[in-house]
């Protein structure tokens, strides 16, 4: 185990170089750069800022710097917002996207997870459709409809909520971004609970532990639910990685101060060095959880075994 | 299955059987919920694109004088709002109202004003989005007073109008337009080059199959906004050219479906059969394999178009996609989530189309799986 969890460390060396490098490259073939504002600079204070950036040096050259300074852990400083490195800017705002990431992520494992065994358990009956028709719903909503529609209701109708805001982390502004971003994950987790729950209870050995007399609650519990988990471990890497990381979408309509607004900023402000340290961030998260999922899947299964 | 296949083989030699596509159609006409889909679509979609030219308002017209209106099933403009209309027009002619009454369709009013009025001031009230055909009736000797009339022109605005006064009902309509065509758009690009470079690296297999493979496997693992973003700086604000770019975006998970697809194909017993029966190549891919990739393909595009849909309107909501005054979906939601304190109407109509759209094609990709799944019986 040790052994795989090592090895599947070192394959995740090559797999970075190779995101970060694409990504380097890539949005230095964008037409444009960091100081080409619309109003424009002094054409000597571009020159300047360039040289002192090092945007004038050839491009492999800037790409072994870059290199050279990531490997060291420095992001290198944000062209656009000049009072911040790149490191500093995720200090402050990856906390406040992981609280709220990891928030709604266990939200929707456990309601989605509830949700999908009442569906299974109830099979083609009121409560199997009810479950159905809002995972429907919730995968198909898109989220830049649910968050307003959220702010409506809540914030301005009925005077529940605030509109938006961090408030320095207050409980109460955390519940409408929370709810936003867990909603069309409780409508998957629902859904491939219901599938993989019915498909556990046909199996062999719950058919055994209910012939040999066992309450239905440790049937259910102990016995499908670790067969059934499978599917949602394996759905829950990815998902969290996305949600750990931040969405746009929530943190601009509800002004949250998070990481996942920096992404599209950035790369439209040709902050190199801003784009870069989102897309190394999200690439870490990504590799970490696959890996986890991974370790998990062999917990969980006793047949899976990394050997 | 055989057993079946074997009694009708002894009993009559004539069986006409059912071709795929028509069981799949039988099949999908049984089940309701996705009849009613496709019907909804239809109906969505000949809305869109006959809808803008039966609406009396373009979608691009301006109204200044209903600005952010709400929603009425009744002809505009309500009583109280003539007045208002009509103090802002006279206002323009540099006169005071001095009394004004209606008549039936027909307003009339009497102005005042410190210096001699002029004849040609009747074209202020044309202009004004809420009379019609003004006319001088009658005017003092001294030219400083005046009576005009206008007839009041009566406009509908079933949707209300946004906040610079244009039409939300043709709005809406023109979103959907472009919304609905940009979605098959990309859906199409994505298909055609996910079943190309599948099926080729499912068929060749081997090593070409595995670089290929791996070359799917790189893009996938960069962030999936992270090339959107960067087709959108690179094709500008051409929405043709960056859904084209989008729907190359998206072929990624088309391929793999396909490549799996072809793979499987390749190893089952009736294409095994077939190659002991010395059926050539080419024949065995179109007869056998062809029609089995185009189950999952239906069904994966009828999945990817929401995607697509859904896709845009984020960019569109990030101010990324389509530009003003062309619309779409997302440009309304975007518009309406920022004042949905004062006219909730922006966000509501927009919101039921596409939400409503998206369930259509979500309950007809269900049924399309269903009908197309040969197990699922």
């Amino acid at each position: 185990m040790l052994l795989y969890v090592l090895r599947r460390l070192l394959t995740a060396i090559p797999t970075m170089f190779v995101i970060v490098t694409v990504a380097f490259f890539l949005i230095r073939v964008a037409p444009g750069g960091p100081f080409n504002q619309e109003r424009g600079l002094q054409p000597a204070i571009k020159a300047n800022l360039e040289a002192q950036f090092g945007l004038n040096d050839p491009l492999w050259l800037q790409y072994l710097n870059y290199m050279n300074n990531l490997l060291h852990g420095n992001f290198g400083p944000s062209y656009n917002l000049p009072d911040f490195t790149v490191g500093e800017l995720f200090a402050n705002g990856l906390p406040v996207s992981i609280q709220l990431g990891s928030m709604a992520l266990v939200l929707a494992l456990l309601v989605g997870g509830a949700l999908g065994i009442v569906a299974a358990l109830n099979q083609n009956r009121a409560a199997d459709y009810a479950v159905i028709a809002m995972a429907t719903a919730g995968s198909t909503i898109p989220t830049f409809v649910i968050a307003p529609l959220i702010q409506l209701l809540f914030g301005l109708t009925w005077m529940l909520l605030p509109i938006g805001g961090w408030g320095g982390g207050a409980f109460v502004n955390k519940i409408g971004p929370v709810i936003t971003l867990s909603l069309p994950q409780i409508a998957i987790v629902a859904r491939l609970m219901r599938g993989s729950m019915i498909e556990a209870l046909r199996a062999h050995h719950i058919r055994t532990a209910r012939a040999l007399g066992l309450s239905d609650w440790s049937v259910i519990v102990k016995h499908a639910l670790r067969g059934a988990v499978l599917p949602i471990v394996s759905y829950a890497g990815p998902a969290a990685a996305a949600l750990l990381t931040g969405s746009i979408i929530v943190e601009t309509i509800f002004a949250i101060p998070g990481v996942g607004r920096y992404f599209v900023d950035a790369a439209l402000n040709r902050d190199y060095t801003l784009v870069m340290g989102t897309v190394v961030v999200i690439a870490l998260f990504t590799i970490a959880f696959n890996l986890i999922v991974d370790i998990l899947y062999a917990v969980v299964d006793p047949r899976v075994r990394y050997d | 299955m055989t057993d079946v296949a074997t009694a009708a083989a002894l009993g009559k030699s004539q069986v006409v059987g059912r071709s795929l596509w028509g069981d799949a159609w039988a099949r999908l006409r049984a089940n309701k919920a996705a009849m009613f889909s496709l019907f909804y679509l239809v109906l969505m979609a000949v809305a869109c694109i006959v809808g803008p030219w039966l609406v009396p308002h373009s979608y691009t017209t301006i109204y200044q004088d209903y600005v952010r209106t709400p929603p009425s099933l009744e002809a505009y403009p309500k009583a109280e709002m003539i007045e208002t209309a009509l103090g802002d027009a006279v206002r323009r002619m540099r006169a005071d109202v001095k009394d004004w009454r209606q008549e039936d369709e027909r307003i009339f009013v009497t102005l005042t004003s410190s210096r001699e009025i002029d004849d040609r001031n009747t074209r202020y009230l044309d202009r004004s989005d809420t009379f019609d055909d003004a006319r001088l009736e009658s005017k003092s000797a001294d030219g400083t007073e005046a009576v005009m009339s206008a007839s009041i022109k009566q406009q509908y605005f079933f949707f209300g109008t946004d906040n610079t006064g244009r039409d939300l009902l043709s709005r809406t309509l023109m979103a959907g337009r472009i919304s609905l065509a940009i979605g098959l758009l990309a859906g199409v690009t994505a298909v055609v080059i996910g079943v190309i470079y599948g099926a080729t690296a499912g068929f060749s297999g081997g090593r070409t199959d595995e670089i290929m493979m791996r070359i799917v496997d790189v893009l996938y693992s960069l962030p999936f906004i992270f090339f959107v973003i960067m087709l959108v700086v690179f094709f500008g604000r051409n929405f043709v050219l960056m859904f084209l770019a989008v729907g190359a975006v998206l072929w990624l998970d088309m391929a793999r479906i396909v490549r799996g697809q072809a793979l499987s194909i390749r190893r089952q017993e009736y294409v095994q059969a077939a190659e002991a029966l010395g059926v050539p190549r080419g024949g065995i891919l179109f007869r056998h394999v062809v029609p089995n990739l185009l189950g999952p393909v239906v069904i994966y595009m009828t999945l990817l178009v929401p995607q697509v849909i859904i896709l845009e309107s984020f960019l569109s909501f990030l101010g990324l996609g389509v530009q003003e005054p062309m619309t779409s979906w997302g440009v309304l939601i975007a518009a309406g989530a920022q004042n949905i304190g004062s006219a909730n109407w922006l966000l509501i109509f927009p919101a039921v189309f596409l939400v409503s759209t998206l369930f259509a094609l979500n309950f007809l990709g269900d049924g399309l799986r269903h009908a197309l799944d040969p197990k699922d019986r």
